[in-house]
């Protein structure tokens, strides 16, 4: 290991980044998620119990993606 | 009170007086024990979540012997509250949910979703200003208690065999496939949930009270005889404050969303598919 040549280096809040991009996949999803609810709750205003639950369901399964990649730099980074 | 952020916050670090931005660490949730005791050779160190832990407890019991101990046909006054929320817990997540089978597993659904609201809650109390739910080993609790409900349930329900076939084998799928999906599925819904489950909740209290303190560190950090530094600390301030609404509607959704996902964890136990 000691033979080890570092040819480049990325230093800074690399966890912010992480964060970030970790944030774009979820955002995406939380945006179809809701973008369809809604859609569904005009077309069937009387189905809106059961659409709002599923919404809120999808969503919380989406989120934990970029929740995961908040609380990753804070667990892995010094 | 830890935390050298703060620390370095309260002591009068302002914008122009040479010193940086004290961003607040992940050490703001790290307490010091208010008081010890031992038993049976045992050190427990009492801090600042825990008491609020037996608050929120104290609180939700409290309010709800208070609310139903002298239940009346027509509801008056605080049984109103108590009913609503009763009923919300039971139609709108058990019975949704789980269909008639639910009944049984309100009174925990219930217990959960109040005791859950009121840990997040503590997050903007005056002078609590915690989210207990925000110390991982909360959370984790919760879900493996959940977790130790549904496993063994749905083997006592429908029969070891039909219940991991249910829950590893999805139906109508070409037979070379199940290569692929058990163990994605073995993945996915017996050692992952657990794990979703509390951190989703751990997260969101984590993100959100972090979010209120960097802002409300920065409010006091941009105080300073400057133009810039009056309106960036308003700016931070008026933040700090329509944060703090956001959360309560993120501490009654993230309640919400975590009872809702302990039900369907129990409907995949009950309701063989």
């Amino acid at each position: 290991m000691s033979s080890m040549v570092t040819l480049s280096e990325v230093t800074g809040s690399l966890g912010s980044i992480g964060s970030g991009l970790a944030a774009i996949g979820p955002g995406i999803g939380v945006g179809i998620i809701f973008g369809q609810g809604v859609q569904a709750i005009a077309r069937q205003p009387e189905a809106y119990g059961v659409i709002r639950q599923n919404m809120i369901l999808g969503f919380a399964l989406t989120e934990a993606l970029a929740l995961i990649g908040f609380v990753a730099p804070f667990v892995f980074g010094k | 009170m830890s935390g050298s952020a703060l620390l370095a916050a309260e002591s009068g670090c302002h914008l122009n007086s040479g010193c940086g931005f004290p961003a607040p660490d992940a050490t703001i949730f790290n307490y010091d024990a208010i008081f010890t005791f031992d038993i049976a050779g045992l050190t427990f160190h009492i801090s600042k979540p825990m008491v609020m832990l037996w608050v929120a407890a104290l609180v939700v019991v409290v309010f709800f012997v208070l609310a139903f101990r002298k239940a009346a046909i027509v509801p008056r006054g605080i049984q109103n509250i108590g009913e609503y929320g009763y009923l919300f817990v039971r139609d709108g997540i058990a019975r949704d949910t789980i269909g008639a089978k639910g009944d049984p597993f309100v009174p925990m659904l219930f217990s959960f979703f109040f005791f859950v609201w009121v840990l997040n809650f503590m997050s903007i109390v005056p002078f609590v200003q915690f989210p207990v739910t925000s110390r991982f080993a909360i959370p984790l609790a919760f879900a493996v208690l959940v977790y130790l409900l549904w496993v063994p349930l749905g083997v006592k329900r429908q029969g070891a065999g039909s219940f991991f076939k249910a829950m590893t084998m999805p139906p109508d799928v070409p037979k070379a496939m199940y290569v692929l999906l058990i163990p994605i599925e073995i993945l996915s819904n017996f050692i992952v949930r657990p794990f979703t489950h509390s951190v989703r909740l751990f997260a969101n209290m984590f993100a959100g009270h972090m979010l209120i303190v960097t802002f409300s560190v920065a409010t006091w950090y941009l105080l300073s005889p400057s133009v810039i530094g009056i309106l960036g600390s308003a700016a931070s301030f008026t933040v700090t404050v329509g944060l703090t609404a956001f959360e309560m509607l993120i501490q009654a959704l993230q309640a919400y969303v975590f009872t809702l996902l302990a039900a369907v964890y129990i409907n995949d136990a009950v309701n063989a598919h």
